[in-house]
């Protein structure tokens, strides 16, 4: 246990070693799998950012209930007392239609337009709250409240965000693909990083051999290589989304001061960070195992 | 303990390297295999050290058929013996400690045991000296003693070699004897093939004549 362990030990030190030996290589070697990855993996903070914002704008999930023209207080009296008791609404408002007009008069300078109109055309509304978690059953309160008498037309305003959601989904999907396309590119990599690496050391490893080295021996230090590759690579991407996100912040910064809104992008959580580097490490250490086990073959045959 | 029994070695190609040869080579035993150059010498110690496999026949090595033994199983007999190759097989890239240490780091040794057994073997062969020169730098005898202490280091009951004194002058072939000489007397089976007659007959060892691949009459058996 203890020669295994130091013998691990002695191949991750020579292995490094080996990266440090030929920097430039290296690094161009690192750069281009950090790169790659930095693609997917910044879309995915892209992403997550942009459902964080849809969330909290769309925390509230609103129904407008419009009531017919003919509707008199009666009625109103009537949708109010049935909006109390019901169970999936949290609190609503009456917004008479005298008071919505004014409302549109003050704020979308249609002053004259509306002046100039001889009655009314604005109906009695509610604006409900269904509370939080209910956007699952939105539609369902929709098709309940359209029901009730008197009532014209009910408006889901939050649609706008199950719109943007169906296009999250649609953006993760892309991002899926992009990765696992950027994925195969690392592995095609580091497989070809070792089998020069195999062709330059064919003498050793013939030696090695023949004075009693087991494969897994062989292949270790090529594993290790493949996975510290897949390691730095991933480090790599994660600095560089990091970059990214600071720089956007800096910009972003400004926008937010005009828009009087907090707009700050979230960087990779710790999992996600975490997930990152060991999956470029078993990336880089499967391309490695790949191309360890078709070229020693080839050595062995000869 | 070696011994091969009817064993034949046909290349692919179908050169037939070594015809129903039967011998033993018992443990701690010094024995030359001689013989013109194509007689079939390193094909013999090929199928010693499972580099090459028998066509035919069987040969065991410490009661294992080495013929038989399955991919994993090789590189564990392997570290039984030191082996010593015509073209050294020395890597030019490491310095002369690297080079002997590297046996032991395959069989797993503890760093400071494997240097101490690593200055061990450079001092017999007589280059401690130059633990850090490169083999690059070496003259052609050096190079052949290198060879010898990596052989030797793991400290194997059985050295392999093949043409040690290949391209030496007589009296750098005479120092190697001599060392050779000094493993078997510490109870290492030394097996060499060789074409130096000069060498075979200054240690008088037993003798193993090849020719064109079959056992020929050798003259010392024949004597004795």
């Amino acid at each position: 246990m203890k020669v295994w362990l130091s013998q691990h030990v002695r191949t991750l030190g020579a292995t490094l070693a080996k990266l440090v030996r030929s920097p430039v290589a290296s690094m161009l070697n690192v750069g281009v799998i950090g790169v790659a990855l930095a693609l997917p993996v910044g879309f995915h903070v892209g992403l997550s950012n942009l459902q964080r914002f849809a969330g909290e704008l769309a925390a509230a999930p609103q129904l407008s209930l419009f009531l017919a023209r003919e509707a008199n207080a009666a009625d109103v009296a009537q949708i109010e007392q049935r909006l109390k008791r019901h169970s999936g609404v949290r609190q609503y408002r009456y917004i008479p239609r005298e008071e919505a007009l004014r409302e549109i008069k003050a704020s979308t300078g249609l002053a004259d337009v509306i002046d100039s109109l001889n009655q009314n055309p604005l109906p009695d509304a509610f604006v409900v709250d269904a509370g939080e978690g209910a956007s699952q059953n939105l539609e369902a309160l929709r098709e309940e409240f359209k029901r009730w008498p008197r009532i014209e037309h009910v408006q889901l305003d939050s649609a706008w965000a199950q719109r943007l959601e169906a296009l999250l989904d649609l953006g993760r999907l892309a991002v899926l693909l992009l990765g696992a396309l950027l994925a195969f590119a690392l592995v095609a990599v580091t497989f070809n990083t070792i089998r020069l690496q195999i062709l330059t050391q064919r003498e050793e490893i013939e030696i090695a051999k023949l004075i009693g080295a087991t494969n897994p021996f062989i292949r270790r230090p090529f594993l290790y290589f493949g996975a510290l590759v897949g390691l730095a690579g991933g480090a790599t991407a994660w600095a560089i989304v990091l970059g990214g996100v600071y720089l956007f912040n800096h910009g972003l910064s400004d926008l937010s001061r005009l828009y009087a809104v907090s707009l700050r992008l979230q960087p990779l959580t710790a999992q996600d960070s975490t997930s990152l580097l060991l999956f470029s490490a078993w990336l880089g250490w499967f391309g490695a195992w790949l191309s360890a086990g078709r070229h020693l073959a080839e050595t062995d045959r000869r | 303990m070696i011994s091969f029994s009817r064993v034949s070695k046909r290349y692919p190609g179908g050169f037939e390297a070594l015809r129903d040869i039967s011998l033993a080579i018992a443990d701690g035993e010094m024995a030359f295999i001689t013989g013109h150059s194509g007689a079939g010498k390193s094909t013999l110690l090929k199928l010693m050290a499972a580099i090459e496999r028998p066509t035919s026949g069987s040969v065991i090595v410490n009661g294992q058929n080495v013929g038989a033994l399955g991919p994993r199983a090789i590189p564990f007999l392997r570290r039984n013996f030191g082996l010593i190759f015509q073209d050294h097989k020395l890597l030019f890239d490491r310095t002369v400690f690297e080079n002997v240490v590297l046996p032991l780091n395959i069989i797993g040794y503890e760093r400071r045991d494997a240097a101490r057994r690593v200055r061990a073997a450079l001092d017999k062969v007589g280059l401690l000296a130059k633990e850090k020169a490169y083999p690059i730098t070496l003259s052609g005898g050096e190079q052949q003693r290198l060879a010898i202490a990596r052989a030797i280091v793991h400290r194997p009951a059985l050295l392999l070699a093949d043409e040690p004194t290949g391209n030496l002058d007589s009296a750098y072939a005479g120092e190697l004897g001599a060392l050779f000489k000094s493993f078997n007397q510490v109870g290492v089976t030394v097996v060499i093939a060789t074409h130096d007659e000069l060498l075979a007959a200054r240690l008088n060892p037993r003798v193993i004549p090849l020719k064109n691949g079959a056992l020929a009459k050798a003259p010392a058996e024949a004597a004795a």
